[in-house]
C-alpha cells in the first residue's frame, strides 16, 4: 500500500471513530491502535488474573461461611473477567500463551496494587471498596471505547465490579459497626489501601505518556488527574459513613473547586513498585509462573487426549 | 435434640466442607483459567451445599449455634467427614483423583438420599445432586485426559489412585447414627453402594488406561472424627477468624 493510500485509510478510521462507531476485529485499523490495544487490553486481562492471587489469600480463612462463598465468588469472577479479556486480545492477532509469556518474562505489566499485601481480613473489605472502586471509575469509560469487543467485555466486566464494590463496602460497613478491634482493623486497612489506591489512577497529567492518543481513540476519556479527583470526592463521603477517617492530613474541602484538596502522592513509592520492587511483586510472579510450570503436564495430556480422540474418530469414519 | 439426626446431617456436610475447603485453596492456582474457574465452581457448590445442612443441623440442634459455629467452632475429633477428602492437593493428579474417587460416590448416594423420609434432606439431596452430576462429569473427563494423555500423565494419574485407593473403602462403613437413620427411612444404607461405585470406578480407570488397585488395605476413621495429620493444619486456616475473634459477627 503506498503511503497515501494508508494516509487515505487512516482519515476514514479517525473519522468512523469521531462518529462513534465501533471498530471491530476484521476492520482495517493502524498499526498502532492494534499494539496500543493489545498492549492495554493485555494489561487489563494480566490484572484481572494476577489480582486473584491477593483475594484468594482469604478464601481458606474467611470467618463465615456467607463470607466464603461471596469471596470465592468474587475471584472466580475476576477469573472471568481475565478469559474475556484474553479472548478479546486474542482477535487482534495474539494468542493467549504469547500473552502469558509477556507476563511470565515481565515484559507486560499489571496493575501496581496487587503487589501490596493482604494481611488481615478487613483488606477484603478495603479492595473491594477502595480498589475496586477506584477501577470502576477507570473502567465505565470504556464501555463505550471505540474497539467493539472490548466495549463488550467492559460493559459486563462493570457490572460485576460494581456489585464486588458494594460487597467490599458492606464488609467495611459490618467491621466499623463491629467490635473495637474490628473498627481497628478496617481503620488500619484503609491506612494500608488508601495511597496505593490513589496512585491505581495512573501518574499525573504531566508524566503520563499514552494519554492523548488514547484519547483520540476512546481508549481514555478523562485525565488521569480527573479521575482521581473524582474517585477521592466520591469515596471521602463513604469513610464518614463509616466512621473512618482517610490517612491524609491535608484533606479538605475546597469550596470554590467543589471538591476536595488532598495531600501529595508519593510517586517514588509508586515507581518503585511499578518497576518490580513492591512488597509483592517478586511472590506474586513466583505464584503466577509455579502455577504456570506446575501445569504444563496437565496441559499436555490434554492437548495429547484431545488428539488421540480425534484420530480415533477419524479411524471410525474410515 | 435428634442426636443421631444431628449427627447424620454433619456426616454428610462434613465431606462438602473440608472438600470445598480444598478446592477453595486452589483458586488462582490451577493449570489453566478454564480450569481454575471450574475448581472455584466445584468449591462454590459444595459450600452452598455446606450451608443448607448446617442451617438445618442449628435447626435440629434447637439452641443457638449457628452454621458457622458448626463449620468453625468444633474441635478437630468433632468432624466426622470421610478421611479421603482432606487429603491433600500434591499434584492435579491427587485434586482429580481425590474428586472423582469422592464425586462418584457422592452421586449414588444423593440419588438415594433424596427418597429419604426427611424432606429437607431429600430436597437438598435433590438440589445437590444436579451440582454434583456435573462435578462427576468434570472429574471423570480430567481422569480419562491424564490417565490417557501422556506418559508423564498417566504416570502421575496412576501414582494418584494407588494413593487415594486406601481411602475408598470408609465411603462405605456405616456409623451409629447412619443404622439408626436407615432404619427410620431417613438415612442411606451406603453398604449397599459399594458394588456399584466400584463397578463405575473400574469402568473409567479401565477406559482411561490405568490399572484398577488391588490393594486390599484399606484406612478408617475420619467417621469417628480420628483423621490423618492433614486435618489439623486444614481446620487451622478454616478456624483462623473464629478462634482469633470470637463472638464477632463479619
Amino acid at each position: 500500500m503506498s503511503e497515501e493510500q494508508i494516509k487515505y485509510l487512516e482519515k476514514q478510521f479517525e473519522e468512523r471513530i469521531a462518529r462513534d462507531e465501533k471498530i471491530e476485529p476484521k476492520d482495517w485499523m493502524p498499526e498502532k491502535y492494534r499494539k496500543t490495544h493489545i498492549r492495554q487490553i493485555s494489561q487489563h486481562a494480566h490484572s484481572e488474573v494476577v489480582g486473584m492471587l491477593p483475594e484468594g489469600n482469604w478464601i481458606t480463612r474467611a470467618p463465615s461461611l456467607r463470607r466464603k462463598v461471596a469471596l470465592l465468588a468474587k475471584v472466580q469472577d475476576e477469573a472471568g473477567h481475565g478469559l474475556y479479556l484474553y479472548s478479546a486480545c486474542e482477535t487482534l492477532g495474539i494468542s493467549r500463551d504469547e500473552l502469558y509469556e509477556q507476563l511470565h518474562s515481565g515484559k507486560a505489566k499489571y496493575s501496581s496494587i496487587f503487589n501490596y499485601p493482604t494481611i488481615t481480613w478487613a483488606d477484603m473489605g478495603a479492595i473491594g471498596w477502595l480498589v475496586d472502586g477506584a477501577a470502576i471509575i477507570n473502567q465505565v469509560p470504556l464501555c463505550n471505547t471505540s474497539f467493539g469487543p472490548y466495549a463488550r467485555a467492559m460493559v459486563r466486566v462493570c457490572k460485576e465490579e460494581s456489585f464486588h464494590q458494594r460487597q467490599g463496602y458492606e464488609i467495611m460497613l459490618k467491621l466499623s459497626n463491629g467490635t473495637p478491634e474490628q473498627k481497628d482493623m478496617a481503620q488500619d486497612a484503609l491506612n494500608r489501601w488508601w495511597w496505593p489506591s490513589l496512585m491505581m489512577l495512573g501518574p499525573t497529567d504531566a508524566e503520563s505518556v499514552h494519554t492523548e492518543q488514547s484519547m483520540k481513540w476512546k481508549l481514555k476519556r478523562k485525565s488521569n488527574d480527573d479521575l482521581r479527583q473524582q474517585f477521592i470526592d466520591q469515596t471521602v463521603p463513604q469513610a464518614d459513613i463509616l466512621g473512618l477517617s482517610i490517612p491524609d492530613p491535608d484533606l479538605k474541602w475546597n469550596e470554590e473547586k467543589g471538591s476536595y484538596d488532598f495531600g501529595e502522592i508519593d510517586w517514588d513509592e509508586f515507581w518503585q513498585v511499578v518497576k518490580g520492587h513492591g512488597p509483592m511483586n517478586k511472590e506474586r510472579m513466583k505464584a503466577r509462573v509455579g502455577a504456570w510450570e506446575r501445569g504444563e503436564w496437565v496441559r499436555d495430556a490434554a492437548m495429547a487426549y484431545a488428539e488421540k480422540q480425534q484420530e480415533r474418530k477419524e479411524k471410525q469414519v474410515v | 435434640m435428634k442426636q443421631n439426626l444431628y449427627n447424620y446431617i454433619l456426616g454428610i456436610a462434613d465431606n462438602s466442607l473440608i472438600l470445598g475447603q480444598r478446592m477453595g485453596a486452589l483458586t488462582g492456582h490451577g493449570p489453566s483459567l478454564e480450569t481454575d474457574i471450574a475448581c472455584t465452581n466445584i468449591s462454590l457448590d459444595l459450600f452452598g451445599q455446606v450451608r443448607s445442612y448446617y442451617q438445618y443441623a442449628a435447626k435440629v440442634a434447637g439452641d443457638k449455634r449457628t452454621e458457622d459455629d458448626i463449620a468453625m467452632l468444633r474441635h478437630e475429633r468433632e468432624y466426622l467427614n470421610v478421611l479421603l477428602v482432606e487429603q491433600p492437593d500434591t499434584d492435579f493428579a491427587y485434586t482429580m483423583g481425590r474428586q472423582f474417587l469422592f464425586d462418584v460416590y457422592h452421586f449414588l448416594f444423593l440419588t438415594e438420599l433424596q427418597k429419604s423420609k426427611d424432606l429437607t434432606l431429600s430436597a437438598i439431596a435433590t438440589k445437590s445432586l444436579k451440582e454434583v452430576s456435573y462435578h462427576q462429569r468434570f472429574s471423570t473427563d480430567w481422569i480419562k485426559r491424564l490417565g490417557d494423555g501422556t506418559e508423564e500423565s498417566n504416570k502421575r494419574m496412576q501414582t494418584a489412585i494407588d494413593d487415594l485407593w486406601t481411602y475408598t473403602d470408609e465411603l462405605f462403613h456405616q456409623t451409629d447414627a447412619d443404622k439408626e437413620m436407615v432404619a427410620e427411612g431417613i438415612g442411606v444404607d451406603v453398604t449397599t453402594l459399594k458394588e456399584a461405585y466400584y463397578q463405575k470406578v473400574a469402568d473409567v480407570l479401565q477406559e482411561s488406561t490405568l490399572t484398577i488397585p488391588e490393594s486390599k488395605y484399606f484406612q478408617k476413621g475420619g467417621k469417628q472424627g480420628i483423621h490423618t495429620e492433614h486435618m489439623g493444619y486444614l481446620l487451622a486456616e478454616l478456624q483462623y477468624m473464629q478462634r482469633a475473634y470470637p463472638n464477632m459477627e463479619w
